[in-house]
This record gives structure tokens, sequence and C-alpha cells, in this order.
């Protein structure tokens, strides 16, 4: 299997847990976990400096999900990587699970909570103004969604990164283009996104976020310039490899139900790793 | 007592190289000191107290101590969702200083009273909340907030306030300084006011009423045992605070009084459930909401003979 086979492999997997964990009670954000499902399979297997065995080795790379909502989107990569036992991945939202609806540091290999918009940036910034007065050389990455940047404090942090040229921050938004109530172009249309960020002093690079290629060689090039923050906007699809949710509002509260998960597994194919 | 929590956190960060300021813009003529001696550990994130939060909470899980520091409401309620999610479920090393807590700043206007801090601040879960009464308390409480593994709320005076103790104190955290004894009713105060409630003592005891007086530094974890000791001993309790009348202080005193079973004529001294809408001084405005030495002796006594 060569290097974006794996890649995509494992995203296909990503997206099935994230199916799996969303069905067991009906509940959490399948379709903002499928959007960013790629960025994630490349972050854990080509980028991130994380250690299973060690989650809290001082040096690791620094990986905050800020769309807390999707956390059955990293739960499924965290597994994959042996940070936690599969079987947990059987109890998110289930009385006395090990796994709850919005992320959280008590499971191992996650850095930070988050669950509310717009506070993975602001403390992903403060990381990153302690690992450069430390001369540490680990990086800060954050994901975030669209919803993300409608909140004030997400800004904040921008604008204070950029003043104090943090390059060892990387911000990465999954813009399904949808938000909670409807189109993000209908709510509030970041357009022109890039341009924004980037007259806010950041360096700023807009991809396919579903292209494991493109999304592996732009992460890989971080800091995109010397003494800036670096900003992705990866361009991705909601709900992204369920054909009939894909691009759709309801995704984002709606689980795919049992009766249609035996074909959705087929097509995501992942039927070998996941049964109903 | 602003100044001096200044000076005491410059001589700490001498030796603790951890400590950092994370600022919003606040702190004119106080902070400069640190900012040119510390210039890599102190930053000024603008005006956004919530990024200040975010940041100071980012900057404390890399194994700092990260201060924020601004006035009356704007390091609490502006940020709150952050001191709550980012600080205090993550139990990080974040110290929140408020400078002018209650109508410190009361001629400036409601949105600089911090008339709520306490009730909010102390149902945080791994929150400290310390309002020290006088500088004496105020030093030791900066060095007992630095040592404090986990978030401090820390409601420091903005003025030159009077001394409440002679000689030297033992402040620990969740204990209660007794400053005088008496046996016919227990004065509670916390933060500046405390001093207020000294001279109310002090004008009792010349007719004749002998007061106990506990400086509540400490809001959260409170000193059970001197509530309850102070009810058994002295059978009446008032509490005095520059606070709402609801859910600081007096509050956490009558959740004391009543889970100990101990029924004794209790009153609570602290500002009425509405809005200070009215122009003053911060010393003019105590006196007009019953915080005047006399007022509070009025009220110890009423309590006293209830007993």
């Amino acid at each position: 299997m060569d290097k974006r086979e794996r890649y995509e492999r494992f995203a296909r997997l990503i997206r099935g847990y994230a199916v799996k964990m969303t069905n067991l009670e009906h509940s959490g954000h399948v379709g903002s976990s499928l959007s960013m499902a790629d960025l994630v399979a490349v972050l854990y297997d080509g980028i991130l400096r994380v250690d299973a065995n060690n989650p809290d080795w001082p040096e690791r790379d620094r990986f905050l999900l800020s769309k807390g909502h999707a956390a059955a989107g990293v739960y499924g990569a965290l597994a994959e990587k042996g940070f936690f036992p599969k079987e947990w991945t059987d109890t998110y939202y289930r009385d006395d699970g090990k796994l709850c609806g919005h992320i959280s540091h008590h499971v191992p290999g996650v850095e930070f909570s988050t669950g509310s918009l717009g506070h993975g940036l602001p403390v992903g910034t403060g990381m990153a103004l302690a690992a450069k007065r430390d001369g540490a050389g680990h990086r800060i990455f954050v994901l975030m969604s669209d919803g993300d940047c409608n909140e004030g404090s997400t800004w904040e942090a921008i604008m204070f990164a950029a003043q104090h040229h943090f390059d060892n921050l990387v911000a990465i938004v999954d813009a399904n283009k949808i938000q909670a109530l409807g189109k993000v172009t209908d709510v509030i249309d970041m357009q022109p996104f890039a341009e924004k960020v980037k007259a806010f002093g950041w360096a700023v690079r807009e991809i396919d976020g579903h292209d494991v290629d493109q999304i592996e060689a732009t992460l890989k090039a971080v800091p995109f310039q010397k003494g800036k923050p670096s900003f992705v906007i990866a361009r991705t699809v909601k709900g992204k490899g369920v054909k009939t949710i894909e691009n759709t509002v309801a995704s984002h509260y709606r689980c795919i139900p049992d009766d249609r998960l035996v074909e959705v597994y087929e097509e995501l194919g992942v039927s070998d790793a996941f049964s109903v | 007592m602003r100044s001096l929590f200044n000076k005491t956190l410059l001589k700490i960060a001498e030796t603790n190289d951890r400590i950092y300021m994370v600022l919003a813009d606040i702190g004119y003529g106080e902070i400069e000191e640190f900012a040119e001696r510390y210039p890599d550990r102190f930053f000024n994130v603008g005006v956004a107290e919530q990024n200040m939060t975010g940041v100071a909470c980012g900057v404390a899980m890399e194994g700092n101590i990260a201060i924020t520091y601004s006035i009356a409401n704007f390091p609490t309620l502006r940020c709150l969702e952050q001191i709550r999610n980012d600080v205090c479920y993550h139990n990080v090393n974040v110290k929140i200083v408020i400078i002018g807590g209650g109508l410190a700043y009361g001629a400036l206007g409601v949105s600089h009273q911090s008339t709520e801090d306490l009730a909010i601040m102390r149902s945080l879960p791994d929150m400290v909340v310390v309002a020290p009464a006088d500088f004496a308390e105020a030093e030791a409480a900066t060095y007992a907030m630095i040592e404090h593994q986990g978030p401090v709320y820390y409601r420091c005076g903005y003025k030159k306030e009077p001394s409440l103790h002679q000689g030297k104190i033992d402040f620990r955290f969740g204990e209660a300084i007794r400053v005088c004894d008496g046996s016919d009713v227990t004065l509670i105060g916390t933060g500046t006011v405390t001093y207020r409630a000294y001279q109310a003592a002090q004008l009792l005891e010349q007719r004749g009423v002998h007061c106990r007086v506990l400086s509540m530094h400490t809001v959260k974890p409170i000193d059970e045992e001197a509530i309850l000791a102070a009810a058994r001993e002295t059978g009446a309790i008032l509490t005095v605070e520059e606070h709402n009348v609801l859910g600081g202080l007096g509050g956490a005193v009558a959740e004391v009084l009543a889970e100990g079973g101990i029924g004794v004529p209790f009153r609570r001294i602290g500002l009425p459930d509405s809005y200070v809408h009215i122009v003053g001084s911060h010393e003019w405005l105590l006196d007009h909401y019953g915080f005047s030495p006399q007022a509070i002796a009025d009220s110890a006594l009423e309590v006293a003979e209830r007993r």
C-alpha cells in the first residue's frame, strides 16, 4: 500500500468510526466529522509528532480540535493509533462511557477539551507563545470549523499570533461551508476568507481538504513563511463520503440510522472493519 | 493594594521564571516594571479579554503560571466561558487578578462595579476565591496564589486601604483570621470592607457589646470550622461583603450554618439585588448602602439581640 492509499484507507476508517459512534445513541455531529476525516488522517499518519505510548511526551506536537463537536472524527484516529482501546469507541455518548460527545482531555491523546467554539485558537496561541520562549521545537496545530471563525475570540487570537510572529502555530479550517443553521454564505459569508486572514498577517494557503497528497504537502511546508503563523483553508464537503447526506445542513445533527448502516459502511469501503 | 500586589509579584517573579503576565491593555502605572524587567513573559494582548484568558490557559498548560489582570469585571465576566471551560476544567495555573472589587470604581458606573464576582467565581469547580482585606493579607495572598496549584481568583483593592491587622498574620487559603474576639456576636467580612466591620466592632465594644471579627479572605474554600465555632461560641452572625447580597460570602456562610444544623440569628449585609446607578465615591457609596461602621454596628446589635 503506498502512502496515498494508506492515508485514504485511514480516512475511510475514521469515517467508519464516526458513522458508528454517532449512530450508537443517535447523537453527535457526523457531517462535521466526515468532512475533516482526510485532514485528521494525514495529521495523525504523516504530520503530528505524537507517541501513543507516551501521550504526554513533552516534545510532542500539540493538536487542538477547536471544533470539539466533531470528536467522533478524532476518536477513531486515536483508537486506530493505539492511544486507547478500540472498544472505547463503542461507548460514545453511552451511560458510563469512555468518550463524551465533545472532545475531552480526559481521553488519552487529547490535548484540550472543547465544545464551545472559539476556544481552540487562543489556547493554541498561548501554547505557541510558551514554546517560543522555551525554545521548544514542537508545533501547535488547531483544527477549526467555519463556525469557529464566526467567534470574535478566534479573531482576537489571529491578531495576537501575527503580532508576535508565532510561526510555530498552524490553524486549519475544515471549511465545509455549512454551519449549524445553514450555509456559511447565508449566515456569515467569510469570503474573501484567505485575503482577510492574509490582511491580518498570516501566511495562508487554500487547498482541497479531501486530497491527501495536497494536505500532506501543505502541512509539511509549515511554516509557510518564517515569522508568520500558518493558516490553511481546507475546502471540504460536509458529510463527505456518504452521498445521501453530503452538503446537507441536516448532517450537522442527524446521524446515520440503524437501517442504513450496512450500505453506508459499504459506500465508505469499510465493511471489513465495521459490522452491524 | 494594587501597587503592593504588583511589587510582591515582581519580587516573586525574580526567582520564579515561570510566571507570566498576560494582560488586556489595563494596568497603567502599575505593570510597567514587570514589562521592562521580564519582556519575554509579559504580553499585552490588546483589548481582548477572551483571548487573554485563552492565551493564559495555553501558557499555563505548558508548565507556567499565568496571571491575567484587569479592572473590575473585564477579566471575569467578559471571558467567563474561557475561565470555566479552559482554565477551570483543565485545572491549570491561571491566576485571575482584578483591581477594584465591589464599588471601588463606583463613580465610574455599573460597568466598573464588580458586584457579582464572588458568587460567580465560587461556583466554578477548582477555583479558589480570595479577597484580601488589607496589605498584609494582600501580600500573603499573592505568595499563596503562586504556590497554589490551580486557578485562583484574586480580588485586589485599588488604593491605600487601612490595616486591619496589627503585626504578622498567619495566612492560609481557607483559614479565616480572627481579628478580635468577643462572645456576643461574630462579624464575618471579606475584602477591604472588612475594615469597616472591625470599626463597627470597636463602636460596639464601647457600648459593652463584645464582637468577634473574622476576616474571611478566602470565600472558597470557605472556613467551615471557623463559621461553626463562631455560631456555637457567639450565638449570632453578621456577614459583611461589598457584593450583591446574593450568593457571595453571606450565601456561603448561610450554606455552612444551615447544613451544620446550627440555627443562630444571622444576617447578611451586602448590596441590594439591583444595579448601583447613583453616583458617588467609593466611601460615599459604601456609607449610602449601609456599610458605615455605625450602620454595621446597628445591624450587629440587632442580630445579637435576637439571640
